[in-house]
């Protein structure tokens, strides 16, 4: 005993020990009971029993299935979104050439950031409103006869879900443009590429990395959002973090709850192996 | 006759291409303008609305601080009742967990960045892992399996010991040290990846022991990447919603859980300005906590 306690000590695993050990029972047993209940059946007051089942994975794919679809095409609606401000907006930070400057359009975009999830999504509210700032605005200007109904719509879903992700896009992309060499912009176009073809040939390649980190990044919690679409979305913008919710109230199913878990992390399991082998076919090129 | 048409076609091209560029420019103005406007106009209106004379959001009618003195004196609008009491009372509430799973996190995080760093060990690529999932993870799906993992723990220990626990500030503690691990982990790793480790094996050469020497060469020299590690961790913790609002009992609700309470319901001018309060506060809070690393790794 003294002796294997020795060997642990000198190649340095007793110092991981009780990190690991935490991590073990905080985060992995957790899973593996989702996993166990996710197949159980629905007993008294919502919690789990047996006989064991695969009901709840049947109604995900079935009744809910809508609901798992409008989640995966809103976060990547979100994505494409994101990429489509974020690149151009890291571009152009990465591009100034004053440090001061390039430094002050950067906290710009990060500053936002540092205020909570939440009222940064409650700030929404107050736009989006049928009485809200945006609806005012265009009533007085006369633009509309009456307001427009934004709030509670998957609309408002979208909008709150970029704003909350879209510095995660940025910030990587900004990371690989500051990178990037300009002088291969020089070459392309001494070599005759007009600037369309240098960009696709030239400056998105050599972006890619931070593009797909980006993506992931803005992804990832989009899929599994719960916040925005409870504040914004209302039952039309209903997503699969708040059918999660749902089933953990008083007339709850934690059955089902576990499985529609369980589907949204293989989704995102699913997105970070794709991830992950573009960025390898992207570095062994 | 073929030299002719092949230079129409050359300035057809760098027409088009004089056309792609001036639009990339335009592009490349605009798109900063909005995309600034998109982040800043959200953050503009909240303010400006808890400063507002009459409860609309639609139009700004006058300058008043009635929301804020509102807030003071346990007045929400007419139909909630609002105390300042318990408001407060989060606010504490959401310092103490802070701080214990800080702490605890800390302590942890940096002992697994070590080893990690300086270990010889099988398996470790099974711990980045480990340390890689938190992170990724969807916080809901994290939120429900420990929601889920207390319960069943909870209803064991009631049929063994006979004693009932409920969830309170220890299962807020344990899941914010949970998601909290992975972060310091990365910050200190990163620190540890600087540092020349024939340091560490000089003071050995030296004559010191190995606790001597992780204490007098390493831990200092990785205190700056520990101290940023607890600063991101207090701030993920006071910030976090999700997973608290699964894990917390009766009367230990954070700030974030009660204000998720009033955000909720309608837009009232005085939840305008509690959020205005608390923006202030974090930005303020990140500030310093930004500005003492600054300190930190110029002096080191």
């Amino acid at each position: 005993m003294a002796f294997h306690l020795r060997r642990l000590r000198e190649n340095g695993s007793l110092l991981a020990l009780p990190t690991v050990a935490w991590l073990v029972v905080f985060f992995v047993l957790p899973l593996v009971i989702v996993l166990v209940v996710s197949f159980m059946s629905r007993g008294r007051g919502g919690v789990g029993q047996m006989p064991l089942t695969v009901e709840h994975y049947e109604r995900t794919f079935g009744v809910f299935f809508i609901i798992l679809q409008r989640s995966i095409g809103l976060a990547a609606l979100t994505t494409i979104v994101c990429l489509l401000v974020g690149y151009p907006l890291a571009f152009f930070i990465a591009t100034r050439r004053r440090r001061l400057v390039q430094q002050i359009t950067l906290f710009l975009v990060i500053l936002p950031f540092w205020t909570n999830f939440l009222i940064r999504t409650y700030a929404w509210r107050i736009l989006l409103g049928e009485e809200g700032t945006i609806n005012g605005v265009l009533l007085s200007l006369g633009l509309i006869g009456e307001p427009l109904s934004l709030l509670n719509t998957q609309f408002a879903v979208l909008v709150g879900l970029v704003y909350g992700f879209l510095p995660f896009m940025v910030l990587p992309i900004f990371a690989s443009v500051e990178r990037f060499n300009f002088r291969y912009v020089d070459a392309a176009h001494d070599l005759g590429a007009n600037d369309l073809r240098t960009f696709l040939r030239v400056v998105l390649p050599l972006t890619l990395p931070g593009v797909l980190a980006g993506c992931a990044l803005v992804f990832i919690p989009s899929v599994g959002a719960f916040v925005t679409p409870d504040l914004l979305g209302g039952t039309k913008g209903l997503m699969i973090g708040n059918l999660i919710n749902k089933q953990f109230g008083g007339s709850g199913n934690m059955p089902l709850g576990s499985a529609l878990s369980i589907v949204m992390m293989a989704v995102v399991m699913i997105s970070l192996l794709v991830y992950t082998l573009a960025n390898r076919r992207e570095a062994s090129r | 006759m073929a030299a002719a048409s092949q230079m129409l076609v050359n300035e057809q091209a760098m027409r088009r291409n004089h056309m792609v560029r001036q639009l990339g420019k335009v592009g490349l103005w605009l798109n900063p303008i909005f995309a600034y406007f998109f982040l800043w106009a959200p953050i503009v209106v909240l303010v400006l609305f808890s400063f507002n004379s009459s409860r609309s959001v639609a139009s700004f009618t006058g300058f008043t601080l009635k929301w804020y003195n509102n807030i003071l004196n346990n007045v929400m609008g007419a139909e909630r009742a609002f105390s300042t009491e318990i408001m407060l009372n989060a606010f504490r509430n959401s310092l103490f967990v802070g701080t214990v799973a800080t702490l605890i996190a800390t302590v942890l995080g940096t002992l697994i960045a070590l080893a990690m760093a300086r270990g010889r060990f099988p398996g470790k690529g099974l711990i980045d892992g480990l340390l890689f999932l938190p992170v990724v993870i969807p916080e809901i799906t994290q939120a429900i399996s420990l929601a889920i993992f207390f319960k069943v723990a909870f209803d064991w220990i009631a049929v063994i010991s006979g004693e009932r626990i409920f969830p309170g500030f220890h299962t807020i503690i344990m899941a914010h040290v949970t998601f909290n691990i992975s972060f310091v982990a990365i910050v200190v790793r990163a620190r540890l990846a600087d540092m020349d480790p024939q340091l560490e094996e000089a003071a050995k050469d030296l004559g010191a022991n190995p606790w001597q020497a992780y204490w007098r060469v390493t831990f200092p020299l990785i205190l700056p990447g520990v101290i940023s590690g607890a600063l991101l961790a207090f701030t993920l913790s006071l910030d976090d919603f999700v997973i608290t609002f699964f894990t917390s009992g009766v009367g230990t609700s954070t700030l974030p859980v009660f204000v998720y309470g009033l955000l909720k319901l309608t837009v009232t001018p005085e939840v305008n300005a509690i959020s205005t309060i608390m923006m202030v506060l974090s930005t303020l809070l990140i500030g310093i906590s930004l500005a003492l690393q600054g300190r930190n790794a110029s002096r080191s």
